[in-house]
């Protein structure tokens, strides 16, 4: 049980302090304006909605917002009100498709983002590693540097430039791909083949963008960490007892890497996440970029906020997840 | 310092190549002085014009010149990768000196907040941010706001290490002879940790230069500005690709590719050079 004490609580504290700061930072936000949010948020309702509201529904909307933004009492009030709100999952109607909850908008679109995220994760993580390892275990080879000079000229494109090059390439220049949306206009979404193989078909190009930039950072740092571990000692006594080269790169040279690999598996994933969203923005793909984008252009406010703290929530716990995984891979942790 | 950069230049061809970019970046941006156009004022030229010896990098459908567009575009993105970096490197440092020197409760305070910045999921955050402050949007402030979430890298790094320089005989004795935590953080711990901080000052412009790309695609910057997100974002506003209009996307897109490999390369070199191991390496392969 000395690993509860030593790992897994200070893990679970960290977790705390990270939901904590992330919440409080939401908190803080809307109170660096100078405009009054409420008023403000119901202006560009009534501008952009310009549905004619009953009072009574516009004296209640008044009135969810005030208690939402918790703009009533002290500011210590305001803060336990706002915490209050969140245990209870309640974060207000969408303004832009009211009165439709925030929550459950974003339910529908979270499946979307996490189909892309966690496959185009896994597979970066795992192809990375491993051409990473390769590389880096032969890391005189002339192969090996090219290599390292694509994945170094690769990794720093941001995504969104890196999402449009695909549009281009793909899309207009050879249309091999659809543009838009995670489906094709008309079909209903359904559990049927054809389904399924529209959807693959749609979320290919974002999944090749993110896959791309995510397996560049992996392969340098798994390339640069095997290529120290090649150079210690016991990698030279494992070469001078015999052992298959098979076995001498993936269970004595890379099972060293990989530690580190997924300390920054769980650090990384707020960036990771960043880039899913902003390449959905790019191939107007449903998942949660798409809300935020549209979030914005119709100055969801409520929208904007839940779906911040929904992340934050969601992306510390998946990391969360990551980092209470990792005894399993660590013999050090696991024995002692 | 000089001799470090002329042995940069000469034997890494990484280096070579974004010192030489770069350059070449700041060449262009230092033109914007002398741009014969505001870059806020739309129709100053014929709109949609291709590339051509009068045009260069051909207009755009708001009639403006691409060319002159992306030198104040490079200027702005400049003043927002130093604003960025010079704020964030500078906490960053302070942040990891301290964690680093004073170690215990302190240090696991401080290093656990750094670590919530880091996981936490900041394009959400930043887009709720720049939302809420839209009327107030310039470089600046945008640099300010990206700052936030660019600090704990570099006190990550900058505590690395001090927490190995704290064992040196260096810092005992300064400590035994009375020098106070901050002289000894800032006048003995600080100049071994400037050159790490100078390849995490370009990574920190590189993120917040992707930060920028992101923000401004979504709308939220001040989009009569030009940058090279705002530039995108106008592009594709107006169906750049689909009207064919390929010089007017091409062009930031291709020069955030170089403004991007040239600075990666850049910080990797910086951090090589600075790794004894790979040094070492490259002294016994004679590079």
């Amino acid at each position: 049980m000395k690993v509860l004490k030593t790992y897994i609580i200070p893990r679970l504290i960290q977790y705390v302090v990270v939901v904590f700061i992330g919440i409080t930072i939401t908190f803080i936000v809307p109170r660096l304006t100078p405009i009054d949010p409420v008023q403000a948020t119901i202006n560009r309702l009534a501008a952009y909605g310009g549905t004619y509201m009953e009072p009574q529904a516009f004296e209640s909307l008044q009135q969810t917002l005030k208690e939402l933004y918790g703009l009533e009492g002290t500011l210590l009030e305001q803060y336990l009100a706002f915490w209050k709100h969140l245990f209870t999952f309640d974060l207000g109607p969408s303004l832009s498709m009211f009165p439709t909850p925030v929550m459950e908008i974003v339910l529908n679109s979270l499946p979307w983002t996490f189909f892309l995220l966690i496959n185009t994760t896994l597979l970066s993580w795992i192809i990375g590693n491993i051409l990473g390892g390769i590389a880096g275990y032969f890391k005189d080879k002339k192969w090996s540097d090219v290599l390292a000079v694509v994945a170094m000229s690769i990794y720093p494109i941001p995504y969104y430039v890196m999402a449009l090059i695909l549009v281009i390439l793909f899309v207009y220049v050879f249309p091999i791909f659809p543009m838009m949306g995670g489906y094709s206009i008309g079909i209903r979404p359904s559990f049927s083949w054809s389904f399924i193989l529209d959807v693959l078909h749609h979320s290919i190009l974002p999944a090749i963008s993110l896959i791309i930039i995510g397996m560049g950072w992996w392969f340098l740092s798994m390339r640069s960490m095997t290529s120290n571990v090649v150079a210690e000692d016991f990698v030279t006594y494992a070469e001078f007892a015999g052992l298959p080269k098979g076995k001498l790169l993936f269970s004595y040279v890379m099972r060293n890497g990989i530690l580190p690999q997924i300390t920054a598996l769980g650090l990384q994933l707020g960036g990771i996440f960043n880039g899913a969203v902003i390449t959905e923005v790019a191939f107007s793909y449903p998942g949660v970029g798409l809300l935020l984008k549209n979030a914005v252009t119709n100055g969801d406010f409520n929208m904007l906020m839940g779906i911040t703290v929904l992340s934050i929530i969601a992306i510390s716990t998946a990391s969360l997840i990551i980092d209470l995984l990792y005894p399993l891979f660590d013999p050090r942790i696991r024995y002692r | 310092m000089f001799v470090i950069l002329k042995d940069l230049l000469k034997r890494d061809k990484k280096f070579l190549f974004g010192f030489i970019v770069i350059c070449i970046l700041a060449l262009l941006a230092i033109l914007s002085f002398f741009s014969p156009y505001d870059p806020r004022s739309w129709n100053v030229v014929p709109k949609d014009r291709p590339p051509s010896s009068k045009y260069f990098l051909g207009t755009n459908s708001m009639g403006q010149d691409i060319f002159w567009n992306t030198t104040h575009a490079l200027r702005n993105s400049f003043i927002l990768g130093l604003t960025t970096a010079f704020v964030a490197n500078i906490i960053g440092t302070i942040v990891g000196l301290i964690a680093g020197y004073k170690g215990g409760a302190l240090d696991k305070v401080l290093m656990s907040i750094n670590d919530s910045f880091i996981v936490l999921p900041s394009l959400p955050i930043l887009i709720f941010l720049s939302f809420s402050l839209r009327d107030k949007m310039n470089m600046f402030t945008m640099g300010l706001i990206i700052s936030m979430f660019s600090w704990p890298w570099a006190g990550k790094q900058v505590r690395a290490q001090v927490l190995s320089l704290r064992e040196r005989d260096f810092t005992h004795t300064a400590v035994f002879s009375g020098m106070n935590m901050w002289k000894v953080v800032f006048k003995e711990h600080l100049p071994f940790v400037i050159p790490w901080v100078i390849a995490n000052f370009i990574n920190t412009i590189l993120s917040a230069l992707g930060m920028e790309i992101s923000l401004s695609v979504l709308g939220l910057s001040s989009l009569e500005t030009p940058t090279i997100g705002t530039t995108i974002y106008w592009a594709m506003q107006y169906q750049a690709i689909f009207r064919g209009i390929w010089w007017w996307i091409l062009t930031p897109i291709i020069l955030s590719v170089l403004f991007f490999v040239a600075l990666y390369m850049l910080s990797v070199s910086i951090s090589e050079f600075l790794d004894p191991r790979t040094r070492l390496q490259r002294i016994k392969m004679g590079g």
